[in-house]
């Protein structure tokens, strides 16, 4: 099970942040300065993965974008990797070759596009036609709801 | 159609621009914050900016504002993705959960998964919201509360809406199932009891075409069969359906939607791939039934990209976990093999992984592979070149010693500091193990100091003093080797210059009469260590062992004599005090106490059996150190060889460490038990009484010079004898100064003392010679019960805490007059509990039937302070000894 996904600049700016595991606020500030500092310090020349206290962190970085993802013993980290990179794809297919500005402005719909690939850190979908379907059918549904709101307001209904 | 639309959407634009000028003052939209608060050019700046908005929203909030909710929350949530405080917007995600708008409950709910997390107390207020949602008619609404569940359960929340997620687990619709799949999960972590009711609903997940229903099925059956023997046993039976899954996967052509560079949906191969291992892991049967498949797998894969390397690793785990075939497990083996030719770093690196987890079951097939991951060692990743190390030490055998030795030293030499100290550690182990011979052992030992450098562990500094001490005919080699190291050494190394000192302190004849290979002049001797005396690269440990070093050469050398004198007495006025006290000390040897100098300085004898690494030893080490034996087996131990020497050698140390000054012939002390009393008995004259030795706390340092230990061991290296390593601790830490060396224990050996079992009854009988206490002070009470036979007398003591406190680290030592041999056996424990006791036997020989008296001391950690006390015990029934 993925315990927590984290996507952050070069920078070192955090872009987006999924728990999987409870923790308090401040011990996931903690975990979270501790892992961007270590990620950023790591030559590229070094693997993408890393053992964290008792976690394995897997890592890697599209454009100015790094992607770090903390799975469990029994996880296979080259498969983290694979889930990383359909996440980029299906933001790219979402946003139309995405950056990180797409994601910092909306940060929402990055997050409801993670929300739609994985559940509770585990991959629930696995086709990316239907990842994609779905988060197009709920951005009509609030579409609709925003004509509908629109209208009544002035007085269409 | 389009026209029409197009017109509705102009009226919204326009109405919406109205209605947002009539509602005034209008909250700035989120798309503006962040260009507000990314413009910010300084932090304060950005904090002032976040700090109005905060302060913006709060009053909405307060307000009850629930048109712009939806849009505040939203901003919140970036201000607290910003690292700012935003707790104060959880209630408001509750409110946007609760509303009848899907864009306010997509907010709200992501909001809640990203304010709450399982420890709020808000979960109670959740959970309704929740419960109405996963029964919404829409199925996208379910799926918002399904996704925060499988988030953010709580045991609380996951009791109360376990029936609502078995419920949606037999939902007909697949987007619904596979979520409610994942919460079932997630629920059965929170709360394990739960586990029997989503059991029947899971096994109809396994019949799906959808792949996202079947991969959270699998999951969902993994966590289960991993939680409970049971389930375990109960889904034994899908291995056939399973392997059917996989079959199907990867024989099926290519199909566009589950299609990841030519492998057919990877992340469910990999999932069915984790649960055939679970199941298979210790089953025969069920290993046999994936045989094929496995098989398959591992070698239909396209292992050209990163994906197809994903799933063979996983093929290569449940290889090797489940009871495969072993050509099998050979296939497996290769196919890491294949993984460290891989150009692609991370491959390497769980390749690596990989093969250090399994070599120890599988080393011969991984010994194939052996000069790729010497390869490995030259990796630029630093986490491919540890674990290429680590690899390597495991693969390590009497055969291949000589080559991996080669390629490792090479490696040790060009290592990062922060490897160098472990690296260096287990050559030495690695060396000590399966080295060829002694010649060669030395050698890779001098290598690993030189190429370690200021990186050598103690330990490796005071193993390789210690084979060269105890290998005399490789001495004069080892000593001329050194002496080249030491001529050209750079001084910022203080290892190598610490085993050269010492080694040429002991051996220096050797290498001045020419049994070395090299000729050295006395002068050049000289010359060099008063280069090491003053240099200021080395450190104080350096210096101490060069000054003992060189005031040993004075009994070896026949020219200089005067010139050491001199550097010693130099030393007299030394800023460091433990130098000072050497200096002076040792100076006092060449005048008032000259005559002792001789004997005094005579070689130390060899140290035996208890370098780190060697196997049988390990267990003694603890052992000895605080791990208490048996009597039985104690008694078993002290017949064996191996035991003998090792006992020889702690009471060698320890006799040398008081007298220092037996006659140096190590052959004859070797582990014969009799020579040991030879060793006793002919303690000079000149030695003071061990008696004496140990009142010598408040006597000068004049009186102090015989105990001075001149034959400076390497330090912490006799671990089966904590009481001497106690003493070279003493010597050489400068903290303890050498004064208190004296209050140190004295344990002689068994030597004479005979060892048959029949003699030594393990709990003692009653005896007709009265017991006495010994002690009782601090809490503390020694008693004493006697059994005489003879010259030998069998004192059975135990130890028994008053103190209230848990005495932890509890150490009695004892030395008797030197005609007396004392003979401690190991306590029961280290440890007691408040009025409870230990017990300890001590064998005392006393041939000469003088009286028996006994000086003691006594430490411990009460509550983990320290306490520390000695005194002399003269109430011994006289009955002993008449």
């Amino acid at each position: 099970m993925m315990q927590f996904m984290l996507l952050f600049s070069r920078q070192g700016k955090l872009r987006l942040q999924k728990w999987y595991e409870a923790h308090p606020d401040k011990v996931k500030k903690k975990i979270t300065r501790e892992l961007i500092s270590t990620i950023l310090a790591r030559k590229p020349k070094m693997s993408s993965f890393l053992e964290w206290k008792d976690l394995k962190i897997v890592y890697k970085r599209y454009a100015s974008l790094y992607f770090c993802c903390a799975i469990e013993q029994q996880d296979n980290e080259l498969l983290t990797l694979e889930v990383i990179h359909r996440y980029v794809e299906l933001l790219d297919k979402y946003f139309g070759s995405v950056c990180e500005l797409d994601i910092i402005f909306n940060f929402e719909k990055a997050y409801f596009m993670l929300d739609e690939l994985m559940v509770g850190g585990e991959v629930c979908e696995t086709s990316k036609k239907n990842v994609l379907k779905a988060i197009a059918a709920q951005d009509l549904l609030q579409e609709d709801e925003i004509v509908e709101m629109a209208l009544r307001d002035i007085g269409l209904i | 159609m389009s026209s029409i639309k197009q017109v509705i959407n102009d009226a919204v634009e326009k109405g919406k621009e109205v209605y947002e000028k009539v509602r005034q003052p209008n909250p700035i939209r989120l798309r503006d914050l962040i260009r507000q608060i990314r413009s910010a050019k300084t932090a304060a700046e950005e904090r002032a900016v976040v700090n109005r908005e905060c302060a913006y929203i709060r009053l909405t909030f307060r307000e009850e504002d629930s048109v712009w909710r939806c849009r505040n929350v939203a901003k919140l949530l970036y201000i607290h993705m910003l690292g700012y405080p935003a707790h104060f917007g959880q209630m408001e995600c509750l409110k946007l959960i609760a509303s009848p708008r899907f864009t306010d409950k997509r907010i709200g709910y992501l909001g809640a998964m990203l304010l709450l997390d399982e420890r709020q107390d808000v979960h109670l207020l959740i959970t309704n919201s929740l419960k109405n949602d996963l029964n919404s008619s829409t199925q996208f609404v379910q799926g918002l509360a399904l996704c925060t569940l499988g988030a953010i359960a709580s045991p609380e929340m996951s009791r109360d809406l376990a029936g609502e997620v078995e419920r949606l687990l037999k939902s007909s619709n697949a987007y619904i199932r596979k979520k409610a799949a994942v919460c079932a999960l997630r629920i059965i972590c929170r709360v394990p009891e739960l586990m029997e009711m989503y059991l029947p609903a899971t096994r109809s997940l396994l019949s799906e075409k959808n792949h996202g229903v079947l991969i959270t099925g699998v999951t969902l059956i993994t966590e289960m069969c991993r939680q409970s023997p049971d389930m375990l046993a109960h889904f034994k039976k899908i291995v056939p359906n399973l392997v059917r899954i996989l079959k199907n996967l990867i024989m099926a052509g290519y199909s566009p939607e589950h299609d990841v560079q030519g492998v057919s949906d990877p992340f469910l191969q990999v999932k069915i791939l984790k649960l055939l291992r679970i199941l298979g892991c210790g089953d025969s049967e069920a290993s046999e039934t994936m045989n094929d498949i496995l098989a398959q797998v591992a070698t239909n894969t396209e292992s050209s990209k990163n994906v197809g390397n994903a799933i063979l690793y996983e093929t290569v785990l449940s290889i090797m976990d489940i009871k495969s075939e072993s050509g099998l497990r050979v296939l497996a083996i290769n196919i890491l093999g294949r993984f460290l030719l891989n150009a692609d770093k991370n491959i390497r690196y769980v390749a690596l992984n990989t093969l250090l987890r399994v070599v120890h079951a599988d080393n011969s097939a991984v010994q194939r592979h052996r000069s790729t991951i010497l390869e490995c060692l030259k990796d630029a990743d630093i986490s491919i070149r540890r674990r290429a190390m680590e690899l390597c030490f495991a693969l390590i055998n009497g055969n291949n010693i000589r080559t991996m030795m080669k390629e490792l030293l090479t490696f040790l030499e060009k290592a990062e500091p922060e490897f160098k100290a472990s690296c260096s550690s287990k050559c030495v182990l690695a060396a000590e193990k399966y080295s060829p011979n002694v010649r060669w052992h030395i050698d890779t030992l001098l290598k690993v100091v030189e190429a370690a450098g200021n990186h050598v562990p103690d330990d490796v500094v005071s193993s390789t003093i210690q084979l060269i001490s105890e290998t005399r005919t490789e001495q004069a080699y080892a000593v001329g080797e050194l002496w080249r190291h030491l001529s050209i050494a750079q001084m910022e190394y203080q290892p190598m210059i610490q085993v050269a000192t010492w080694c040429i302190g002991e051996f220096g004849d050797l290498l001045l009469s020419g049994h070395a290979d090299v000729t050295v002049v006395e002068s050049e001797l000289i010359d060099i260590y008063q280069k090491i005396l003053w240099s200021s690269q080395c450190s104080i440990t350096t210096k101490e062992y060069a000054l003992t070093s060189l005031m040993k050469l004075s009994a070896r050398l026949t020219h200089e004599i005067g010139s050491i004198q001199q550097v010693v007495s130099a030393f007299g006025s030394h800023l460091n005090i433990e130098l000072q006290q050497r200096g002076i000390e040792y100076s006092q040897l060449f005048t008032r106490h000259n005559h002792m100098r001789g004997p005094l300085l005579e070689r130390m004898p060899p140290f035996e059996g208890t370098r780190a690494g060697t196997e049988q030893d390990k267990a003694t080490i603890t052992n000895g150190v605080d791990t208490p034996l048996d009597n039985e087996s104690l008694l078993n131990d002290l017949t064996s060889p191996n035991n003998n020497a090792h006992e020889t050698s702690e009471s060698n140390a320890l006799l040398d460490l008081l007298g220092g000054m037996e006659p140096g012939d190590s052959d004859t002390i070797k582990s014969t038990s009799t020579s040991i009393s030879l060793t006793v008995a002919s303690t000079p004259s000149v030695n003071a009484d061990i008696l004496d030795l140990l009142g010598g706390l408040d006597s000068g340092p004049a009186a102090s010079v015989p105990t001075t230990n001149m034959n400076e061991a390497p330090p912490t290296q006799l671990p089966n004898s904590s009481n001497a390593a106690y003493l070279l601790d003493g010597l050489l830490n400068n903290s303890t100064p050498i004064i208190s060396s004296p209050s140190s224990p004295v344990t002689n050996s068994a030597g004479t003392i005979p060892t048959s079992n029949s003699i030594y009854p393990l709990v003692l009988q009653k005896s007709s010679i009265p017991g006495i206490t010994a002690y009782d002070k601090n809490g503390i009470r020694l008693d004493m019960a006697f059994e005489l036979q003879e010259t030998l007398i069998t004192i059975n003591l135990i130890a028994s805490n008053n103190t209230g406190a848990q005495v932890t680290d509890f150490l009695f030592q004892a030395a008797v007059p030197k005609s007396i041999q004392l003979q401690m056996l190991n306590p029961s424990g280290t440890n007691m509990a408040p009025t409870a006791s230990l017990t300890q036997l001590i064998k005392v020989n006393n041939p000469n039937k003088v009286p028996l008296r006994m000086r003691i001391k006594l430490s411990w950690l009460a509550n983990g302070s320290p306490v520390q006390d000695q005194g002399e015990i003269s109430n011994f029934p006289s009955a002993l000894w008449q």
